[in-house]
């Protein structure tokens, strides 16, 4: 166990928290601005992946890597337009009854469009080498995820933190009556958030699907370890997301490394632990 | 007696004879067709089928199949299986995929005698101190599949491995059997982790433990859409050249060996079926079943099938209600796709010759195939606490 063990083992632990990042925060914001519990993100994750599956064995990797998000904007538009709106003002128990039967709804769907058996999904060349890091090979792919997710950290941060849009997204997250009677209209902006959130889940689906498999039940499990995050960094803030992240992927990493036995219970721990002593999460959007 | 009443009771007697000899077996299939396991009860049932088709006309009697969805769902499977038996009046039952459905329906079907045959679940008990004089298993057991595999890797000149495999009953065993074995071959285990079942997407960190346990070798047990995942982060990583990849057949089955590409080439397992297996028997089951299906049949499928083919030699022998049939699959042997396949009645269990194989590149460009290494003994599962042969 020498440096580039440590150095492999902190990069697989970022390379897990980015992929989780991409997935919750689109949840997170969602969440924040809408108060909706979307508990069919996970879903939507699943989708992503299978689009991405088909597209890049026709037309190759760069291709998925744009249509897919995009083919599940496209859903959450029409999920939107049917489902969501009218729920708005429904609370949130009848709002995690209908998105929970949406999760078997979507996973049946993609059972009956694709088929049980899984996918798989090949690299770009460009993407597929290693490099040597420390000694030890690291593939250039889980560099690719880890740049992707930093990457879309900063352009949301400076989006939200810098810009006119940002500036009346955070108003409507801080209280959305009083942003509307500033003639910020709200519902166009919870619209569009709705759908780069479930445009980031869909590119979280893309990215996965080369290193994991493209299942029918994928997004069932991711569902959790993404709740984890977003209950650890706290609902509605990016800030949340990412450290909830970053959190969850570096206490499951190391915890294989060091308590191999425990490794499944310790961010569970952690869970209830952040749950006694902030039960609001880390970072929560309004404090 | 005038001529007509003669010939009257002559043809009654003739029709009683007939019906008498050909009876109709109801056979109830209890097999998950929703959840993640559909894909697996899809091709046993088509394995199914395909043997009833194949071999129906060695019994006078005839089958009619009642189907019904387990979910995988220990609950459901036993709901499912209480109608079959109650409702429908089965007599016998066929499936089980899951070793949990396994376990909660093994009381009901040994308390109302009707025999089941199981068609994939492999958990030891099942055929070891849970044994049952009404349960037969055509598939395989846990350790039945691994246990020859520590000798070979061995033989092989490989003396350090580390091991993984989710964290449950069927990860546990498949790997205790290995280990056990290899251990008594003189190997030594040197790392031995299991990962969260169900809850790893992200093999990273487990794969470099196992690059810095100093092993020659890494032996492992996954299934399904982990199988996948692990099979493609293991090549990401590299590790294949300097640290040969072995593992239990479910690690690169042919039923989803093409979702792993060329990420599976030169991982080599241990199985008791793959289509690339070399005798006559196979070679007209897989064309069969390619064209009832256009696709090739995998390990699952091929239980499917060596169930019907188990059922028709009973049926054959003279059995068909429940009792004789359950008495007549305990004995049933014959030459299958496998080769040499017959049932161990001192635990009801499969007794089947065990194959490694490596994944290999189809020469046709069409996806990954199986290359056969070698063929190991039929192997015979110890008694395990199973009372059935005293």
């Amino acid at each position: 166990m020498d440096i580039g063990f440590w150095l492999i083992q902190t990069l697989n632990a970022l390379q897990l928290s980015m992929l989780l990042f991409l997935l919750s925060v689109g949840l997170t914001v969602i969440f924040g601005l809408m108060h909706f519990v979307n508990l069919a993100h996970g879903a939507l994750y699943a989708f992503g992946a299978y689009v991405a599956a088909t597209v890049s064995a026709s037309l190759g990797y760069w291709p998925a890597l744009v249509l897919a998000p995009i083919a599940v904007a496209a859903i959450g538009f029409v999920l939107y337009a049917t489902l969501i709106r009218s729920m708005r003002k429904s609370g949130p128990m009848a709002q995690v009854l209908v998105t929970f039967g949406l999760i078997f709804a979507l996973l049946d769907l993609t059972r009956i469009l694709w088929g049980d058996l899984a996918l798989g999904m090949q690299l770009p060349q460009l993407l597929s080498g290693r490099v040597t890091l420390g000694g030890l090979g690291y593939p250039v792919y889980r560099l690719f995820i880890i740049a992707l997710g930093a990457a879309v950290f900063v352009t949301l941060a400076l989006v939200l933190g810098r810009t006119q849009i940002g500036a009346m997204i955070r108003a409507g997250v801080d209280n959305d009556e009083m942003a509307a009677c500033l003639g910020i209209n709200v519902e166009r902006l919870f619209f569009a958030v709705f759908c780069v959130g479930c445009a980031l889940a869909g590119l979280a689906g893309v990215v996965a699907a080369p290193i994991l498999s493209v299942t029918p039940d994928m997004g069932l499990q991711i569902l959790i370890p993404t709740l984890i995050v977003i209950v650890i960094g706290g609902l509605g803030s990016l800030k949340g997301a990412i450290t909830g992240s970053l959190i969850y992927g570096f206490v499951t990493t190391f915890g294989a490394v060091f308590l191999p036995g425990l490794a499944s219970i310790l961010i569970y721990a952690l869970l209830a632990l952040v749950l006694v002593v902030r039960p609001t999460g880390l970072f929560p959007a309004r404090g | 007696m005038t001529v007509f009443t003669k010939t009257a009771v002559a043809t009654l007697v003739a029709g009683m004879a007939t019906t008498a000899a050909a009876e109709e077996i109801k056979v109830g299939i209890a097999l998950p067709y929703s959840g993640v396991y559909a894909s697996l009860g899809n091709d046993i049932e088509a394995g199914f089928r395909l043997g009833i088709e194949t071999f129906g006309a060695e019994t006078q009697d005839t089958f009619s199949i009642v189907t019904e969805d387990t979910e995988a769902k220990p609950p459901v499977g036993l709901a499912k299986v209480r109608k079959l038996v109650l409702q429908d009046e089965a007599d016998v039952i066929v499936g089980i995929v899951s070793s949990g459905v396994l376990g909660a329906i093994r009381d009901f079907v040994d308390g109302a005698e009707v025999p089941l045959i199981v068609a994939n679940a492999g958990n030891d008990e099942a055929t070891g101190e849970d044994c049952s004089a009404y349960i037969t298993r055509l598939s395989f057991s846990n350790s039945q599949v691994n246990r020859p595999m520590g000798q070979y890797l061995y033989d092989q000149g490989v003396r350090k491995v580390f091991t993984l495999a989710p964290d449950y009953a069927a990860g546990q065993q498949q790997i205790g059997a290995f280990t056990a074995a290899f251990e008594a071959a003189g190997g030594e285990i040197v790392g031995q982790e299991f990962t969260p079942f169900q809850q790893t997407q992200d093999f990273g960190p487990y794969l470099t433990n196992a690059r810095a346990s100093g092993a020659d070798a890494v032996y492992v047990f996954y299934a399904g859409g982990e199988a996948i995942s692990f099979v493609k982060q293991y090549d990401s990583f590299g590790l294949k050249a300097d640290l040969p990849l072995y593992g239990s057949g479910f690690l690169t089955s042919p039923l989803y060996v093409n979702a792993e590409g060329p990420a599976a080439e030169g991982v080599i397992t241990s199985g008791f079926y793959v289509p690339t297996i070399d005798n006559p028997e196979n070679a007209s089951f897989v064309a069969a079943f390619q064209a009832a299906n256009d696709r090739l049949p995998s390990e699952y499928a091929v239980a499917g099938y060596d169930a019907a083919h188990a059922l028709v030699q009973a049926s054959a022998g003279g059995a068909n209600d429940r009792a004789a049939l359950a008495d007549a699959l305990r004995n049933v042997s014959f030459a299958g796709p496998r080769g040499e396949t017959s049932i161990d009645p001192a635990t009801n269990n499969i007794v089947q010759p065990i194959y490694v194989y490596e994944s290999v590149a189809a020469a046709d460009g069409t996806g990954m195939t199986q290359k056969v290494v070698a063929q190991l003994d039929r192997e015979q599962d110890p008694a395990n606490g199973c009372t059935l042969a005293n």
